[in-house]
């Protein structure tokens, strides 16, 4: 049960949140222009790194607000809590 | 009634002055305050107290902790009975009732145990051997292999008793209250930190309370008086007595059972819960969780009698038992010679100590020689006499470079085998952190190495065995924890002296040689719960499953409910010396919570019956209940499924209500629809992208009927959205798809579209809505609502206005789920229910007809309307449902559109939404019916689609149904048959709209 620092409410417990998966993945702008595997990658196709994982979290039983963490899939240590639109800690 | 024949007169933690009453496969012995039902048991020469799990062996009290495999009781009996506790861990208290688990019809003779006679076809993966051919038989294995499974029985009637959860958060939480463990409370509390010390037994103490140990010059226990003394008058220390750390989670959150009234039995006070679960954060995790003693495998090691060196010298310490008169000690290491000591202390008779090292010297080694006790260094037990009770050992020089034996046998005679092949930190909790255990050669065990989280580890359960560096382990971790927590410098007190002789490490022999047919190692147990022997282990490694993890798998050694607590290290070093590996290579299974079996009742706390999951009820509820309904539930809301009159069935009441709304009038409580309020100057683009439809042209004073796609191009949600002023729209949802639309929305608007300047609020249960539909709805409103032209120019069908009714402000909405003219009545819900009486009053001359979500089912499927869910499934795009029609072809993007023109989706084969009418009209097919292409004798048969929706029609007069064809927008006309258990029912393939297909009453 990961102990979660939402960026509005503080540390908070996990069964207070939603995970939304892969952080990161943009919705094409114009979806009509890409060729069905361009299109099938958007929607199926996802990272499963062992290691440091980027991915989206709701605060759904609190303040409903999207965020992105960045979680190591093997230790479950989390090392960054950052707001959604901002780049992750360590990319240029 | 028994006497306590092997009690003490003197001595021990019990309190012979309250002598306690009980019952053990129903024949009463007493038992003092302090005891276990073990110590009880043995106190009154009970010794064979189980049968093993797979070939039903006798079997007697191995250990005095949570680790034992044998001594499993059935406790109490009705609702309260609970199966498979440890006669170790269960404190006595007056009136007791326990009974062995695994035997039929009693311990003393088990029918069950010709499967020791049969031990040899019974080896490791003997089920996946035997069972897996012919595989039709299956079924019938498996039920037997279900009856003669499983130890004891779990209670048939609901839990009677109450349990609580707590929430708390600390600094420093200590897993053990032995010297270790207390000694880091005593570190931590000082500096102030908030710490909770939870053991799980009655009192403080841990291993010391069965040892005659020194601290300070003073007996150890008077050392435990003064640290709980002072620990329980600091402020921030919390101590929990009874209290298991049973779990550690991720992020340093661990569970923690405390069982608050078990001890008590029928004396527990009433409404006091019977067990709490403290889910515990910690800052600072100290784990001080001991050791476990290591059996040796040797040949007949199961007899009841042969019992851990450190359980023998707890009894008689702790409990004033004498577990035998006669015994011998078979011993990998010195740590056995202090218990053998603390024995004769007690006027047992030291047979022998058999020491497995060539030639034991050292001072507690003579002092035991010093009591007239033979000591026989380099031999081994070979054989083990007596069935229900040892009555002899055999004894053989060790051949130590062939892994054998020489010479011939000597007998010894006694009553009672005491075990030590070293001890096996308890790494559990360690292991359950995600930190990675090494294996100590020296010591010969598992010890901590790398800790993955916040977490220490101090005393035996760190492989620190001697007293004084548990204390200075304990010590200096629990001021390090404390520091790490914020508060003190981590420099540790002073631990007090403890001194203690002088003991050698062991010497292990992994797998202790025999002759003749017990050579084998096939009475050599491993594993006593699931009855593996040395013999399965290597049999498994031979097979293949030579790794620890497929070992456990095969062989099930490490199973049940003691988790291979004893046994797990033996195995797995078996493993090594059959493959020829290094224990280190081998490694570990994973340790898995809970450390001991925690019940469900705790888990699930007061989460149960009502309070599992709240009911949500509309304002007008308590006039459904006055009114007979009988309730559905949809997601967690309670709506009126009918309302049955005196002595009418279900059909008959949804005739009735659907009659009704098609010849008068009916009305529905439709609060619970989803209600989203939009507002913002990007409300249009917001449902632009949602919906597939074009929403530019809807006015205000309009609705329109929407419909929602994941990405994946398949039906998520419908509604009706309607345009309240220029940047402000109402929109509904499915009742069950209220929260997740609502998220959804919400997670488009956050993540992807923050540009947007739209906000939406919740505001399903502001609304109470109640339609009013059939051919005199208009008439009735007309009535009660003077402020709004209720003509067909002036208020048509999918638009609102907004006025008042029986004078409650309301939003009307001119919508209809039933295909009859209706009003979706809103209202502020405070007054939702005055709203319907006030149309049920004014009703009453058109015979208005309460009705409830069947008629309503019905109603919208004679019309050929989807209910998103029953209709759909995830897998149906709105092409699959002939809804084309709302999919804009002018619109470049919504969610969902890119997927409707990818190949698979573009299939004309797909399931498609077709009518089904029966060829004998009073056929109601089941939902879920497989339409067949092609008819068998038997299933199976090639499947084509299945029933989504079916009814009985009144308004046709025969049955309808809706249902999904692989491509059945083509197939109009079509006769298919659908299978049904014993007979085929054959119908045609129409347009799903039965039912004023033109609409010309709902616009009338």
């Amino acid at each position: 049960m990961f102990l979660i620092e939402c960026p509005w409410c503080g540390p908070r417990d996990e069964s207070e949140f939603d995970c939304g998966g892969e952080a990161h993945i943009e919705r094409p702008a114009d979806p009509a222009e890409l060729s069905d595997e361009a299109w099938a990658d958007y929607l199926f196709m996802r990272t499963n790194p062992k290691g440091r994982h980027r991915e989206r979290w709701v605060h759904a039983c609190g303040c409903r607000r999207w965020f992105n963490i960045e979680r190591d899939t093997v230790s479950h240590r989390i090392t960054a809590v950052y707001r959604m639109g901002r780049k992750p800690p360590g990319r240029r | 009634m028994g006497v306590q024949r092997q009690r003490l007169a003197e001595g021990g933690r019990i309190d012979r002055g309250h002598s306690l009453d009980f019952t053990f496969n129903g024949k009463r012995y007493t038992g003092y305050a302090g005891d276990t039902l073990a110590s009880a048991l043995l106190a009154n020469g009970v010794m064979l107290v189980g049968r093993s799990f797979k070939f039903h062996r006798p079997r007697g009290i191995l250990s005095a902790g949570a680790e034992e495999p044998n001594a499993l009781v059935q406790l109490g009996a009705g609702a309260r009975s609970e199966p498979n506790l440890r006669a170790t861990q269960v404190e006595l208290f007056d009136g007791l009732e326990a009974a062995s688990v695994n035997c039929w019809p009693s311990v003393r003779f088990d029918i069950g145990a010709i499967g020791d006679r049969l031990s040899r076809i019974l080896p490791a993966g003997f089920y996946y051997k035997t069972f897996m051919w012919p595989a039709r038989l299956w079924p019938r294995y498996e039920s037997l292999i279900r009856g003669a499974a499983g130890l004891g029985r779990a209670p048939e009637a609901a839990d009677p008793d109450r349990y609580e959860k707590r929430h708390v958060h600390c600094d420093v939480l200590v897993a053990g209250g032995g010297p270790a463990g207390l000694a880091a409370a005593l570190a931590a509390g000082r500096t102030g930190a908030r710490v909770i010390l939870a053991d799980e037994q009655n009192e403080f103490g841990g291993a010391l309370l069965g040892l005659r140990a020194t601290i300070k010059r003073g007996r150890a226990l008077g050392w435990v008086a003064d640290a709980v003394a002072e620990l329980a008058a600091l402020d921030e220390v919390r101590l929990l007595k009874r209290g298991m750390v049973f779990g550690y989670y991720d992020h340093d959150y661990l569970g923690v059972v405390e069982r608050v009234t078990d001890h008590l039995g029928p004396a527990a006070e009433p409404g006091t819960p019977r067990q709490i679960l403290w889910k515990v954060r910690a800052k600072q995790v100290v784990l001080a969780t001991g050791a476990h003693e290591r059996p040796l495998v040797f040949a007949d090691n199961d007899r009841p009698g042969v019992m851990l060196a450190s359980a023998a010298q707890a009894y008689v310490n702790r409990y004033a038992v004498k577990p035998g008169e006669r015994v011998v000690f078979f011993t990998a290491h010195d740590g056995a010679y202090q218990a053998a000591l603390d024995l004769a202390d007690a006027g047992v008779r030291i047979a022998a100590v058999v020491d497995l090292r060539p030639g034991p010297e050292g001072r507690l080694i003579n002092k035991v020689r010093g009591r007239g006790a033979e000591v026989i260094g380099g031999h081994a037990i070979v054989a083990v006499h007596g069935a229900r009770r040892v009555s002899g050992v055999e004894i053989m020089r060790l051949d130590y470079t062939a892994n054998g034996v020489l010479g011939a046998p000597r007998r010894i005679r006694c009553d009672l085998v005491c075990m030590s092949g070293g001890w096996n930190p308890a790494l559990h909790l360690f292991s359950q952190s995600r930190g990675k255990p090494r294996f100590d050669p020296e010591q010969a065990c598992f010890v901590p190495a790398e800790s993955a989280r916040a977490v220490r580890s101090a005393g035996a359960c760190n492989g620190a065995f001697r007293l004084a560096d548990c204390l200075a382990q304990g010590f200096a971790a629990g001021a390090a924890a404390a520091r790490d927590a914020g508060f003190g410098d981590g420099e540790p007190p002073a631990a007090p002296k403890a001194p203690e002789p002088e003991s050698a490490p062991p010497r292990p022999v992994w797998r202790v040689p025999s002759i003749g047919a017990k050579a084998r190692g096939n009475k050599h147990f491993v594993d006593f719960q699931n009855d593996v022997t040395a013999a399965d282990v290597a049999l498994a490694a031979r097979e293949g499953y030579d790794s620890v993890e497929h070992l456990k798998r095969y062989t099930t050694a490490g199973m049940g409910t003691d988790q291979g607590k004893t046994g797990n290290v033996n195995a797995l070093a078996i493993l090594a010396q059959v493959t020829g590996a290094e224990i280190s290579d081998v490694g570990t299974t994973t340790f898995r919570p809970p450390y001991t079996p925690v019940g469900f009742g705790v888990l699930a706390g007061r989460c149960i019956g009502k309070l599992w999951e709240p009911a949500r009820l509309t304002a007008i509820h308590q006039w459904h209940r006055a009114n007979g309904a009988v309730f559905e539930d949809v997601g967690q809301w309670k709506r009126p499924w009918y309302y049955p009159r005196e002595g009418e069935s279900m059909d008959a009441a949804v005739r009735r209500e659907c009659a009704a709304v098609r010849t008068s009038l009916g009305i529905v409580d439709a609060s619970t629809l989803g209600k989203i309020d939009i507002q913002g100057p990007d409300a249009l683009e917001l449902l632009n992208r949602v919906y597939t439809n074009a929403w530019d042209t809807l006015e205000i004073g309009r609705c329109r009927y929407g419909l929602m796609l994941g990405e994946d191009g398949m039906v998520f949600d419908d509604g009706v959205t309607s345009r309240l002023g220029k940047n402000h729209y109402h929109m509904t949802t499915t009742t069950g798809g209220a929260a997740r639309v609502f998220a959804w929305l919400e997670e488009w608007l956050q993540t992807e579209w923050p540009s947007l300047k739209v906000y939406l609020t919740s505001v399903t249960t502001q609304w109470a809505v109640v339609a009013v539909a059939g051919p005199n709805a208009r008439r009735l409103l007309a009535e009660l609502c003077r402020d709004i032209d209720l003509s067909r120019a002036a208020f048509p069908f999918m638009s609102w206005r907004e006025g008042t009714v029986a004078g409650i402000p309301a939003r009307v909405f001119r919508v209809s789920f039933s295909g009859e003219v209706a009003y979706e009545i809103n209202v502020q819900s405070s007054h939702g229910l005055a709203l319907w009486q006030a149309l049920m009053a004014a009703g009453a001359k058109y015979g208005v007809t309460p009705y409830g979500t069947e008629a309503m089912h019905v109603l919208r499927a004679e019309k050929g309307y989807i209910v998103v869910g029953h209709d759909t499934d995830g897998s149906v795009t709105p092409l699959d449902l002939g809804m084309g029609w709302i999919v804009s072809a002018k619109k470049r993007d919504f969610i969902g559109r890119r997927s409707l023109i990818r190949p698979g989706i573009a299939r004309s084969d797909r399931k498609q939404l077709v009518g089904l009418l029966t060829e004998d009209p009073r056929e109601v097919l089941p939902e879920g019916a497989q339409i067949v292409s092609e008819v068998r004798p038997e299933p199976p048969m090639p499947m084509a689609g299945h029933v989504t929706s079916s009814y009985w029609s009144p308004a046709l007069g025969r049955s309808i149904a809706m249902a999904l064809l692989q491509g059945g927008l083509a197939r109009r006309g079509e006769t298919v048959t659908i299978s049904l258990a014993g007979k085929n029912v054959r119908a045609e393939v129409t347009e799903p709209r039965f039912y004023d297909p033109e609409g010309e009453r709902l616009r009338g």
